[in-house]
């Protein structure tokens, strides 16, 4: 467990591997919530806290109770089951004891417990962090990090994506292409250019 | 043997879960007013903000806070609002519904100055010398109202002008707000003549760019028997606390500026 590790950690989940523009999770709000800059910052707020929270229960899950029990395979089933628990808990908690937060997430809390870039999240810090059946040094502090960096690309996305279809809406766009057609069209646009963060693999 | 596993590890973190929510639910049960409900599911939802409040929800909290009265909510109807009152047990006040009025009847009748091709909004184009329009008050045409109103009750139509539906306005204001050249304005149902002109110039240059325009000629001035029309800075202004709409005004009008909602 290493400073450069967690860096390599930072610069490859919010860029290279942007878990929207390159590994193409939590599509659905991406292009649903981003029409307007502080709903696409209230959901981003929500998916990077439910996604650092659950990257910490699923690694808990997974490594003390699927496999000593050699049942990964029943991980992605049990992380569902986990997830959505969770944020049923935090919204509950979060409704109590904090009603201005609440307010803040609405409904984008809920709305999360089924999206699967929280899911990817999970699995992805399992695939990555466990070798063999065996969690590599430091797995588990990475494999909070690694959820934490995962939101913070994916309200990247959606701050970059916000901006632009607030000023499409000033903009001369083609009727037919009117709304969710450009959003689909800008989306690949900005999915290219991340690409360019990879490189092309023939 | 390892199916008999799998079952009963997921077994028990269904059960695990299940129970802990159950518990937390218990634990950290919110006590909501039934009343609160029962009222948001009567508001508009429109989330207008007319009410002074961010949105219905704001509003229903505030009316059992005691904060505003039912009479606040300038959209929902009399009938709803009655029934409101009586989740509320409260009596319920009279209030004259009003509607949006435009006081411009320029459109494309009046010419543009420039050729105009930036960003299709008023209050950007209104930027640039004012709008494209050759008379300073008139209404420059890009719908920025029509976008502002929340209940699609404002089309922009053929002659360039903003169209707005008497049934469909529920005069929450923001049209109002939202025009730069401040041409819309809130006036009571009960009362349908207006002006549809909002420029100060001398009328001389009225008639050099608007064929509707105000020119300040006071012919309705001096028709009204109430005392109700003044030319005041060279354009007709109705006092309607006087104004009985007997429509003698409209009559002399040289320029069928003065007019009756339709």
């Amino acid at each position: 467990m290493n400073l450069q590790e967690f860096l390599s950690i930072f610069i490859s989940s919010v860029f290279i591997y942007n878990v929207i523009l390159s590994r193409f999770l939590g599509l659905c709000p991406f292009v649903a919530i981003s029409k307007e800059t502080k709903p696409a910052l209230a959901m981003s707020a929500a998916v990077t806290f439910v996604i650092t929270a659950s990257s910490a229960v699923t690694w808990l899950i997974y490594r003390f109770l699927l496999l000593p029990f050699n049942l990964a395979y029943l991980r992605t089933l049990s992380f569902v089951l986990v997830i959505a628990a969770l944020v049923q808990l935090i919204e509950m908690v979060i409704r109590k004891t904090s009603p201005v937060l609440y307010r803040a997430f609405g409904i984008y809390l809920t709305l999360i417990t089924t999206n699967c870039a929280v899911l990817g999240a999970a699995v992805l810090n399992i695939d990555m962090f466990f070798v063999k059946g065996r969690p590599v040094a430091g797995s588990f502090y990475y494999s909070i990090f690694q959820g934490f960096c995962m939101g913070l690309g994916y309200t990247l996305a959606m701050l970059i994506m916000s901006g632009i279809r607030e000023r499409l809406e000033l903009s001369r766009v083609p009727k037919a292409l009117h709304n969710f057609p450009i959003a689909f069209i800008i989306a690949s646009v900005l999915s290219l250019s991340f690409m360019g963060f990879n490189g092309f693999k023939f | 043997m390892e199916i008999i596993f799998a079952v009963i590890i997921l077994g028990v973190l269904g059960l695990v879960f299940g129970i802990g929510l159950a518990v937390a639910s218990k634990k950290f049960n919110v006590q909501v007013d039934p009343k609160l409900e029962q009222v948001q599911h009567l508001l508009p939802g429109g989330n207008c903000g007319a009410c002074g409040n961010p949105g219905c929800f704001g509003f229903a909290e505030s009316l059992l806070k005691g904060g505003n009265t039912v009479d606040d909510c300038r959209v929902c109807s009399e009938e709803i609002k009655e029934k409101i009152a009586g989740i509320m047990g409260v009596a319920l006040g009279k209030q004259v519904r009003k509607v949006a009025t435009l006081h411009c009847a320029g459109g494309v009748k009046v010419k543009d100055k420039y050729v105009y091709s930036g960003v299709e909004d008023c209050v950007a184009a209104n930027m640039v010398l004012g709008g494209q329009k050759s008379c300073v008050f008139a209404c420059l045409g890009f719908g920025t109202c029509a976008r502002a109103c929340p209940f699609g009750a404002i089309t922009i139509s053929a002659e360039g002008l903003p169209v707005i539906n008497k049934d469909k306005c529920r005069a929450c204001n923001k049209c109002v707000l939202a025009c730069p050249k401040k041409l819309i304005s809130l006036v009571s149902v009960t009362h349908p003549v207006f002006v549809a002109c909002s420029s100060h110039d001398m009328g001389k240059d009225v008639r050099a760019v608007c064929s509707v325009g105000c020119i300040a000629c006071r012919m309705c001035e001096k028709a009204c028997k109430f005392d109700a029309i003044h030319v005041i800075d060279n354009l007709a202004v109705i006092d309607y606390h006087k104004c009985t709409s007997c429509g003698e005004c409209v009559k002399v009008c040289p320029t069928k500026t003065i007019r009756i909602r339709e």
